[in-house]
C-alpha cells in the first residue's frame, strides 16, 4: 500500500488525505497546530463548546465532515502538534524518498518526540501567512497581523481592540473586519491601499472566468453586506502610514495613496484606535518544498503539473503554496493532490468536479496580483528610524546605507552586517521586505537588480532549518528508522 | 478599554459552559478560560506587551497570532522562548517574560 504523508492540515491537505484514502493509499496528516483546519477553519477548542460556532466560518459542514470522516478512518493518522524541523532530499536514487523529521509534543516544549518520516509520497499544503510591510511605528503593542485579529476572533473569541482599524490589500481584509466587527469591536474602516483603477484591471476583465468562481463571490459579497450592517466604512486608495504611541498604539495616521502606493502629502489623517489590523497580502510558506528540492517559479511559488506534483517526483503540493487562491482552489487543488500521490491520474472521471474548481481559479491570483499588488511606493513611508526587521530591530536607514556602502550584490553581506533577516523568525516577517529594500538600494547604487529581488538572485525563503529546534533536542538525535 | 474576551452573553455564537483557569505572568495571577493560548489568557486580561526587545528594551507582545513572528515569546515553567500564542494555558502555569540582553562585548 502506498504510504502518503500530508503536510498541513488546512482545507488542502484535509481534502488531499480523504483523496488519499479514498484511492487506497495508508496516509498520515500531519499539523503543527493541535486542531486540524488551519488558518481558514481555525475554531474554538473542545473544551469551549458554542451553539451556534458556523456563524464565524464559510463551509464549516464541509469541515466537520472532512475532519469527522478521516478522524474515523482507522488508516488515516492524525498527528496534531508535529512540528517539521527539517527535511533532506533524497539526491542518489531514482526511487529514494526525501526524510522528513518532526517534533511531537507541546508547542515549544523541551519533551517533544522526535520523528522520521520516509514516506512514498509526500505533499506539502503548508500554507501562507500574512505579508505586513513595515511602517512607522508598526511594531508598537496594539498592531498586529490581519491574521492575528481573524485568528483570535475565530480561534479564541478575543477582541483585539476597542476601536480596531482593519487596513493593507486584498480582500483577506474583509473577513477580517467582519470577524473583529462579530467579536464586538467597533471597525473604524477598512483602508484598502489599491484604488478603483487597479482594482478594476484586477477584477474586471473576463468576468465570465469569475462566474465560475461565484461561490467565492458569494462569501466575498457576504462580508460586503455585513459591513453594512456593521457600519463599516471600506474606502479605497488609503493606508495606515504610521502608528503613534509610546508604550502601545494610540492612534495611526491614514494618508490616501497614489497608483503607486505613494502616500499624497497633504492627505493624512489621524484617527484614534486602541488596535491596528494591518496585511498587505500572503507569503507562502516554501521552507518545506525548497528544501526538498522542488522548483519554485518566477512568481514565488511551487511549481506543480496537472498532477499537482512537484519537479520532485513523489513530492507533490496544493493550496496558497501553489497561489492564493482561496479555499475552493486549495480544496480543489489537495483533492488532486492526494489523489495522484496515492497512485491515481488526475484525468479519472471522480476528479472531473475538483479539475473543473481548479481551472475556474486558475487565473484568480494573477487577478488579486493585478487588483491588490504591492505598489513600490510605499517605501515613502518609512522613515529612517522605522523598524525593517522587528526582531534584530533593524531601522531602514541602516540598512539602506549598509547596502549602498558595501556595494551589496546579494542578501548575504548586508545580512550579515546588520543581522536583517537573522533573527528568531528566520526572516519569515521581513525576508520579502529586506530584499525588496536592498534590491532597490543595489539598483540605485548602480546595479541592474530588479525591485523585488536583489542581484545575486538569492532569497530569504530558504530555511534549511525549517524551524527553531533547542540543541537539546538536535543533541538527542533522531528516532532510530 | 483595549483587547478583551467576548462576553459570553454577547457572543452571537452562543458559547456553552467553560472552565476557568487561572495563570501567573510574573507572579500576577491572571484568569482565563481553559482552551485559551498564554497569549488570549493575557491579550484578554487587558495587556497587551510582555516582552521587552534585546537591543532597544522596547515592549512586544502579539503580532502575527498565527506561530510566525516569535515576537510573543515567553517562558512556561522554566522553559525558555515558547510561541505564547501556540500554547494553550494550563491552570497553574507560572509564565515569565523575557527580555534577553545582548551579551556584553569584551576586548
Amino acid at each position: 500500500m502506498t504510504g502518503v504523508l500530508i503536510i498541513g492540515a488546512g482545507p488542502a491537505g484535509l481534502a488531499a488525505a480523504r483523496a488519499a484514502r479514498a484511492h487506497g493509499a495508508s496516509v498520515t496528516l500531519i499539523d503543527a497546530a493541535d486542531e486540524v483546519g488551519g488558518q481558514y477553519w481555525r475554531h474554538l477548542p473542545p473544551s469551549r463548546p458554542s451553539a451556534r460556532e458556523p456563524r464565524l466560518h464559510h463551509g464549516w459542514g464541509a469541515f466537520t465532515a472532512l475532519r469527522g470522516e478521516l478522524e474515523a478512518d482507522p488508516g488515516c493518522e492524525i498527528v496534531t502538534g508535529a512540528q517539521v524541523w527539517a527535511i533532506e532530499r533524497a539526491d542518489a536514487a531514482p526511487a529514494a524518498r526525501p526524510t522528513v523529521h518532526v517534533l511531537v509534543g507541546e508547542p515549544d516544549g523541551t519533551r517533544r518526540e522526535a520523528r522520521t518520516y520516509r514516506p512514498d509520497a509526500l505533499v506539502f499544503a503548508t500554507g501562507a501567512h500574512d505579508r505586513t510591510l513595515p511602517f512607522p511605528g508598526w511594531d508598537l503593542p496594539g498592531v498586529f497581523t490581519a491574521g492575528a485579529a481573524q485568528a483570535f476572533a475565530k480561534g479564541e473569541r478575543v477582541a483585539v481592540g476597542e476601536r480596531v482599524v482593519v487596513a493593507g490589500a486584498g480582500p483577506f481584509l474583509l473577513p477580517v473586519a467582519a470577524s473583529s466587527a462579530m467579536a464586538g469591536s467597533s471597525v473604524v474602516g477598512v483602508f484598502e491601499a489599491s484604488r478603483m483603477p487597479q482594482l478594476v484591471r484586477g477584477w474586471l476583465p473576463r468576468p465570465w472566468q469569475l462566474a465560475r468562481a461565484a461561490k467565492k463571490g458569494g462569501e466575498l459579497a457576504g462580508y460586503v453586506a455585513g459591513h453594512l450592517r456593521h457600519r463599516i466604512p471600506y474606502v479605497l486608495g488609503r493606508g495606515v502610514v504610521a502608528a503613534h504611541g509610546t508604550d502601545r498604539v494610540e492612534s495611526v495616521t491614514v494618508a490616501g495613496l497614489d497608483a503607486d502606493w505613494r502616500p499624497i502629502p497633504g492627505s493624512e489623517r489621524r484617527i484614534a484606535v486602541d488596535a491596528v489590523a494591518v496585511s498587505h497580502g500572503f507569503t507562502p510558506r516554501l521552507e518545506l518544498p525548497i528544501a526538498a528540492g522542488c522548483d519554485i517559479g518566477a512568481d514565488r511559488f511551487v511549481v506543480v503539473d496537472e498532477r499537482q506534483q512537484t519537479s520532485v517526483p513523489g513530492v507533490y503540493a496544493a493550496g496558497e503554496l501553489t497561489s492564493i487562491g482561496g479555499v475552493d482552489a486549495a480544496l480543489a487543488e489537495g483533492e488532486l493532490a492526494g489523489h495522484c500521490a496515492a497512485g491515481g491520474t488526475p484525468d479519472d472521471p471522480s476528479m472531473r468536479a475538483a479539475r473543473r474548481t481548479r481551472t475556474a481559479f486558475a487565473g484568480f491570483a494573477r487577478r488579486i496580483e493585478a487588483a491588490h499588488g504591492i505598489g513600490p511606493g510605499w517605501i515613502g513611508w518609512l522613515r529612517d528610524d522605522t523598524v525593517v526587521c522587528r526582531c534584530e530591530e533593524v531601522p531602514y536607514g541602516r540598512l539602506r546605507d549598509t547596502a549602498i556602502a558595501t556595494c551589496a550584490s546579494g542578501l548575504r553581506s548586508p545580512k550579515l552586517t546588520t543581522r536583517a533577516g537573522l533573527g528568531i523568525c528566520q526572516g519569515r516577517v521581513c525576508g520579502r521586505t529586506v530584499e525588496d529594500l536592498l534590491g532597490r538600494a543595489s539598483a540605485a547604487a548602480g546595479g541592474t537588480a530588479s525591485a523585488s529581488i536583489p542581484l545575486d538572485g538569492t532569497t530569504t525563503d530558504r530555511r534549511p532549518i525549517a524551524s527553531p529546534i533547542r540543541l537539546g533536542e538536535l543533541a538527542a538525535g533522531h528516532a532510530p528508522d | 478599554m483595549t483587547a478583551r474576551l467576548v462576553p459570553p452573553a454577547r457572543d452571537p455564537i452562543g458559547p456553552g459552559a467553560t472552565r476557568s483557569i487561572e495563570i501567573s505572568l510574573d507572579g500576577v495571577p491572571i484568569t482565563g478560560v481553559a482552551g485559551q493560548s498564554i497569549a488570549g489568557v493575557v491579550l484578554a486580561s487587558g495587556r497587551l506587551a510582555w516582552r521587552r526587545t534585546s537591543v532597544d528594551g522596547r515592549p512586544r507582545g502579539l503580532f502575527c497570532g498565527i506561530g510566525v513572528c516569535f515576537d510573543c515569546i515567553v517562558m512556561v515553567n522554566g522553559e525558555r522562548d515558547v510561541r505564547a500564542c501556540q500554547r494553550r494555558a494550563a491552570d497553574g502555569d507560572v509564565v515569565v517574560s523575557q527580555h534577553d540582553a545582548l551579551p556584553e562585548a569584551t576586548a
